[in-house]
């Protein structure tokens, strides 16, 4: 057994004993200290990797394991990790870990929460770990169905709508994304791995017709304009945790799938249709912000500006070079995280005035100090403010986007740079509207102030952003360091 | 082997068995001659395949093997069959397959 | 030249003590936190004054050039192998000028607000604040690079946003707090594209290699790119919109009157001293890439701005009722004065007058407006009201607040011995010089700004005698203490620092002198404004009434601020909310959206045309299977040629 399939492993295990356990608060404590396992074990994998590298080892990825599972396809169990992986990996790690936390207090089919809430997660590490395409999907497909049931079970509002709208539209990418996984494994001479099919050229006629399915088949999972309308809809009626892990990790297989599929098998087409899909991202960043503007629930208007957000990621893609990539990389976690709080204070707030209605709220600073401090600075950290995870990431992505002097690159990265003066309006508003002024419903007066593990889960995940923003270097260096090989095939086109 | 009889003769009478049993299927609307039908196409195939066996691999046992298995899954399939049409009989009183339209989607 | 490495601890203490004051004051007793937050900018003056001991004076001049020294200078993030993202401590004069104001009005302000914010709820909260600022304030002084500044420009931003908004329980402060931080923000898009295209066209962000001689902005002429600037000077002009934006200059100046709605020892600290006058060091401290880029194109620009602004907040100021906002248009219009002297000044020696005027009026203006803010403190804690109209004969009441105040006033209404009369003078020398309509633009301000002053100076402490609810007593010690400092500071160093020794563009020694042909007419003018002043408010008279009336409606102009807030209030809301977030909205739900549903809808109806095949017939089914099975059979054999229908 290698280390890294020890990460599909744990969680399997943990999952299989909860079958033999039917009482709740057991239930909970077991899937804690499975994922906490879990998260240890990331933990040591990320120490390894930063010892190899350190140690001199330059091989593009490590810790990697190559079994033939279905000879007659060519289909191998093929897995290792690069810096990029290894982020993805930790991001994972600790949003799990926070989600399980937040959802201590479920108590409506616990069991089987955990259950699909672990498969979920199962199906993301081995997603993450992939090399092989065809591995890497079948552990898409895994991470996805599950949250038919987690929102279609345990979500609110109409939440059978909302399950099959995201249901449906993710499916509806994965055929797409099916065709081009098909596409490059019979362009690339019936080898789906990865790492042989980058080494090889595939032919550019099949490259220009492969790249946008796959970049738009992850695209949807991502929220990539215009492909965003399920986030809005799964997230209004997806219980907390799931919100926070779809927002925070599985959106990220969208973009980590774009950017692993897409970018870096295709480069020369990546190349080609960069400014059409910059213009795309940009587009996706200001409409996003802007979209959260008008909104009232508060979900709405994450989701809202996760569109912006995650526009800057495929925008920081497609700026096409090293600096936008780390950004872009960047991110990816940062927004992960704070993607995660936002959702998780949001389902404090809502568990306690059962509203997400932002005009019904009102000086909640008062009463709820802790959730409203954190809000606030993962408010400030969604806007970009310096010494938080946003600003590094942003900051990477706009320098990268300022490298390429062409006018209509110029264009879309003042359009996408200029959402920071939208964003920076929706949040304050709603920090105004929600946390400020006077309180505008005695009954709040009574609201129980945040219990323990509403305290671990909000700062398991507040504080990587803290961390990242004010030391990011050793996690841009990670990144560097695994963007040699798509930055040298750039190189050729002129980037 | 019987002199005299070729594999064409045997073949032509699989076949004439099997479109007798597609005519009949189409053509009768009695539940059980449905099923009457079902079995002689069945058999027309397990004839083939032990013709076949016969004529072209003597040396072999697989098509025996195979017929007997046709043998033993049409007897289940049989067995089935008539319980449904039983308990179908019990609900509509009925063996005529156009009373029937449980099926519809 | 020195070791400055423990200037980091000027940093250090603030940060720590924000730090323990943010996270366990509400735990222990509120005295504690005001006390580490004092104690911790105590220690940090004493540093600046150490540095600035050891910088002017043991240091002093290396090859006739004050040098620049690197305390620190490390990566903090790398955005390419050549680019990278310093964070670094710079000493150099205006660096080492700025941290003796900072942590100084730090310190004054911090002992004044534990009397002043004493019973408050939030005391620990306004404390931890205060040390915030206090550190990002200084992080941005000293930044050695054009991102490090950017870095702390945000975090001083967002500090003056939970300041103002510190009684967050009030919808006004609320609103002015987020007016402050959008409007800012706004003009920081500007400054951070500025930076971006910076990092593709100069390839660097270090301050010392973007001002240098043979740096990539002077040592080559760029061609023009838009309105005959190039793109070092759009650069350049961007990165100024993001200065004017914090300096409250005009158009952007929307924010500072509002923002008097934070507690008045903030009034005093970011939006008089040190965070507003932002925007005038990030010029000054990028003066010789202004002055050389497109031969100073930008800094014309930088000069009219501070010149609009002056006499537009001049004329605003004249008419306010509000005490806090009278000081705020006043410190628009004195940081306007800095603008345009920077804006008039050059590189070489006498030249470099407005420069070193503009430091130096930054310098003065820090003391007395510090001054005028705290004493208006004092005042609206005694009667609890900001309101001019609510005060009247205070003299009597609150001695050391009355003398204090009316140094400050005579020190910005440039009259000799008081320290607003060097600096402005020296500044009205330099404007005289270059462009004989700016001096005369700012020879009438400084009128104004004299009659002005001493308008709410009559009004707050002579005038009529009103009746209290309570009498108005003296402000305790603690408070009256930082007062007298800084009046008495107020009274010396204007003729006992002899500025130009230290801070110059060329960075060499120049001796000024005061020029007294243009001196006395200045004097003049301000001691005219005081007059009228006197005659109007000094006694109750109904001549100011007579006077706004002759005026007519632009004295309504000026009340309502020129309707700037009116205008942008437009702006905001019917263009951006209704004309832009609103059609995205609906264009979001019904027609991305509706597609999609769309596809779901055509799908189902498809399905239901397909419905009526399933009859459940099992012959027919049977019958279709055989069709089927016939058809796809002959189909086969035809195509592979067994069936020829020609015959």
């Amino acid at each position: 057994m290698d280390i890294l399939s020890l990460l599909v492993v744990i969680p399997v295990i943990t999952v299989l004993v909860l079958f033999f356990i039917n009482d709740n608060q057991m239930v909970r404590i077991i899937s804690a200290l499975g994922i906490g396992i879990e998260t240890i074990l990331t933990l040591f994998i990320a120490k390894g990797f930063m010892a190899e590298r350190a140690a001199g080892n330059s091989s593009e990825f490590l810790f990697t394991r190559d079994t033939v599972w279905f000879e007659s396809l060519n289909i191998h169990y093929f897995v290792g990790i690069d810096g990029i992986a290894l982020a993805m990996l930790l991001l994972t790690a600790i949003v799990l870990l926070a989600g399980i936390f937040i959802s201590w207090n479920i108590e409506d089919l616990t069991k089987e929460f955990y259950v699909s809430l672990i498969i979920l997660g199962t199906g993301v590490f081995g997603f993450f770990i992939s090399l092989d395409l065809f591995t890497m999907f079948l552990f898409y497909e895994v991470a996805v169905i599950p949250m038919y049931l987690l929102i279609g079970i345990w979500g609110t509002g109409p939440k059978e709508y909302a399950a099959m709208k995201l249901t449906l539209m993710l499916m509806g990418a994965s055929a797409v994304l099916l065709v081009s996984i098909l596409g490059i494994y019979y362009y690339s001479g019936m080898t789906f791995n990865m790492q042989e099919i980058a080494q090889m050229e595939m032919p550019i006629h099949a490259q220009r017709f492969f790249f946008p399915l796959a970049f738009v088949g992850f695209g949807v999972l991502g929220a990539l304009f215009p492909f965003h309308t399920w986030s809005p809809d799964g997230h209004a009626s997806a219980p907390t945790a799931v919100s926070m892990l779809h927002a925070g990790v599985l959106m990220k297989l969208g973009t980590y799938g774009a950017f692993r599929v897409a970018m870096y098998l295709m480069p020369q087409a990546a190349n080609e249709y960069s400014t059409f899909f910059m213009g795309l991202a940009a587009i996706g960043v200001i409409y996003g912000a802007f979209g959260a503007i008008r909104q009232t629930d508060l979900k709405y208007i994450n989701a809202y500006s996760s569109v912006s957000h995650l526009g800057l990621i495929f925008f920081g893609m497609m700026a096409l070079n090293k600096t936008a990539y780390t950004g872009a990389v960047l991110q990816m976690i940062s927004h992960g995280l704070m993607t995660a709080v936002f959702f998780a204070l949001i389902g404090m707030l809502y568990g306690r005035t059962h509203t997400r209605d932002v005009r019904k709220m009102g000086g909640l600073l008062k009463i709820l100090p802790f959730i409203a401090v954190v809000y606030v600075i993962i408010g400030m950290a969604s806007l970009g403010l310096p010494g938080l995870s946003g600003f590094v990431a942003e900051m990477n992505i706009f320098v990268g986007a300022f490298q390429n002097p062409d006018f209509i690159h110029r264009v879309f990265s003042v359009l996408a740079v200029s959402a920071i003066v939208v964003t920076a309006v929706y949040i304050l508003r709603v920090v105004g509207m929600m946390l400020m002024g006077p309180v505008k419903n005695e009954a709040f007066y009574k609201l129980p102030k945040a219990v323990w593990y509403e305290r671990v889960g909000a700062l398991l995940v507040l504080l990587p952003v803290i961390a990242i923003g004010l030391a990011p270097m050793w996690l841009t260096t990670l990144i560097q360091e695994s963007l040699g090989h798509i930055v040298e095939h750039l190189a050729a086109y002129g980037h | 082997m019987i002199e005299g009889i070729t594999v064409y003769d045997v073949l032509a009478v699989s076949t004439i068995i099997f479109f007798i049993g597609i005519f009949g299927f189409v053509t009768r609307k009695n539940l059980i001659s449905l099923l009457i039908s079902t079995e002689l196409m069945l058999n027309a195939v397990a004839l083939n395949f032990v013709i076949f066996n016969k004529f072209l691999y003597p040396g072999q046992i697989q098509g025996y093997v195979f017929s007997l298995f046709l043998i033993a899954v049409a007897a289940a399939e049989v067995a089935l069959a008539i319980a449904i049409i039983i308990s179908l009989y019990r609900m509509d009183n009925s063996v005529d397959a156009d009373d029937m339209d449980t099926l519809k989607g | 030249m020195g070791d400055f490495t423990y200037t980091i601890w000027i940093f250090i203490l603030p940060i720590a003590a924000f730090l323990i004051t943010g996270l366990f004051g509400s735990k222990m007793p509120a005295k504690v936190s005001g006390w580490i937050g004092t104690a911790s900018i105590t220690v940090a003056l004493m540093l600046a004054l150490r540095t600035a001991y050891q910088y002017f004076i043991q240091v002093g001049f290396v090859e006739g050039h004050r040098p620049t020294v690197f305390a620190y200078k490390e990566v903090w993030m790398n955005f390419t192998e050549t680019l990278t993202f310093d964070m670094g401590i710079l000493i150099d004069p205006i660096s080492v000028m700025m941290l003796v104001v900072v942590t100084f009005i730090s310190f004054m302000v911090h002992v004044y607000s534990i009397g002043y914010m004493k019973g408050d709820k939030g005391y620990y909260r306004f404390f931890a604040f205060l040390s915030l600022f206090s550190v990002s304030m200084l992080g941005l002084v000293v930044a050695t690079n054009i991102f490090q500044m950017y870095f702390f420009w945000e975090l001083v931003g967002v500090s003056s946003y939970l300041l103002i908004g510190f009684y967050y329980d009030k919808p006004s402060a609320v609103a002015a707090a987020k007016k402050a931080f959008i409007v800012t923000r706004f003009a920081d898009l500007g400054f951070l594209i500025g930076i971006l295209l910076l990092s593709y066209h100069a390839g660097t962000f270090d301050f010392m290699t973007l001002v240098s001689e043979d740096g990539p902005l002077l040592a080559q002429s760029a061609p023009p790119v838009f309105m005959g600037l190039s793109i070092f000077g759009v650069a350049l002009s961007l990165i100024f919109i993001g200065g004017a934006g914090k300096s409250a200059m005009f158009p952007l100046h929307i924010w500072l009157p509002d923002a008097m709605e934070g507690p008045t020892p903030v009034s005093a600290l970011i939006h008089a001293a040190t965070m507003v006058v932002a925007g005038v060091y990030l010029v000054a401290r990028l003066f010789p890439a202004y002055h050389g880029v497109d031969g100073g194109v930008v800094l014309n620009l930088v000069a009219w701005t501070g010149a609009i602004s002056s006499l537009f907040a001049a004329i605003i100021a004249m008419t306010q009722d509000d005490i806090k906002r009278v000081l705020a248009f006043s410190t628009m219009s004195q940081i306007g004065y800095m603008m345009l002297s920077l804006g008039v000044s050059g590189m070489e020696g006498h030249h470099g007058l407005g420069y070193m005027a503009s430091m130096f009026h930054l310098f003065t203006h820090a003391m007395f407006k510090a001054l005028l803010f705290l004493g208006a403190g004092s005042v609206i804690h005694a009667v609890h009201s900001n309101l001019m109209s609510d005060m009247g004969g205070l003299h009597k009441h609150m001695k050391i607040t009355s003398w204090t105040f009316l140094i400050a006033c005579l020190a910005i209404s440039g009259i000799p011995i008081f320290s607003g009369f060097f600096s402005k003078d020296e500044i009205l020398v330099a404007a005289f010089e270059h462009n004989k309509v700016l001096w005369a633009i700012e020879y009438i301000v400084a009128g104004i700004t004299a009659f002005y002053m001493f308008r709410i100076y009559f009004g707050i402490f002579w005038g009529k005698r009103r009746e209290y609810h309570h009498t108005p007593h003296e402000s305790p010690m603690v408070m009256a203490i930082p007062l007298m400092i800084l009046a008495a500071l107020t009274m010396v160093v204007g003729w006992a620092i002899p500025f130009g020794n230290y801070v110059m563009p060329d960075r060499m020694a120049y001796h000024g002198h005061i020029e007294w042909s243009l001196a006395i007419p200045s004097v003049a003018i301000g001691a005219l404004g005081i007059f009228v002043a006197y005659i109007f408010y000094f006694k109750e008279t109904s001549l100011p009434e007579k006077v706004s009336s002759a005026f007519g409606q632009s004295y309504g102009w000026a009340k309502d601020k020129f309707y700037f807030d009116e205008i942008y209030q437009f702006f905001a809301h019917k263009m951006m909310f209704a004309g832009v977030a609103a059609p995205i909205a609906w264009f979001d739900r019904h027609v991305v959206d509706g597609f999609m549903n769309g596809v779901g809808w055509m799908t189902e109806t498809f399905s239901y045309l397909l419905e009526g095949w399933q009859s459940g017939k099992v012959r027919q089914y049977g019958f279709s299977f055989v069709a089927g099975l016939l058809v796809i059979l002959f189909a086969v054999l035809y195509l592979n040629g067994f069936i020829d229908f020609k015959g």
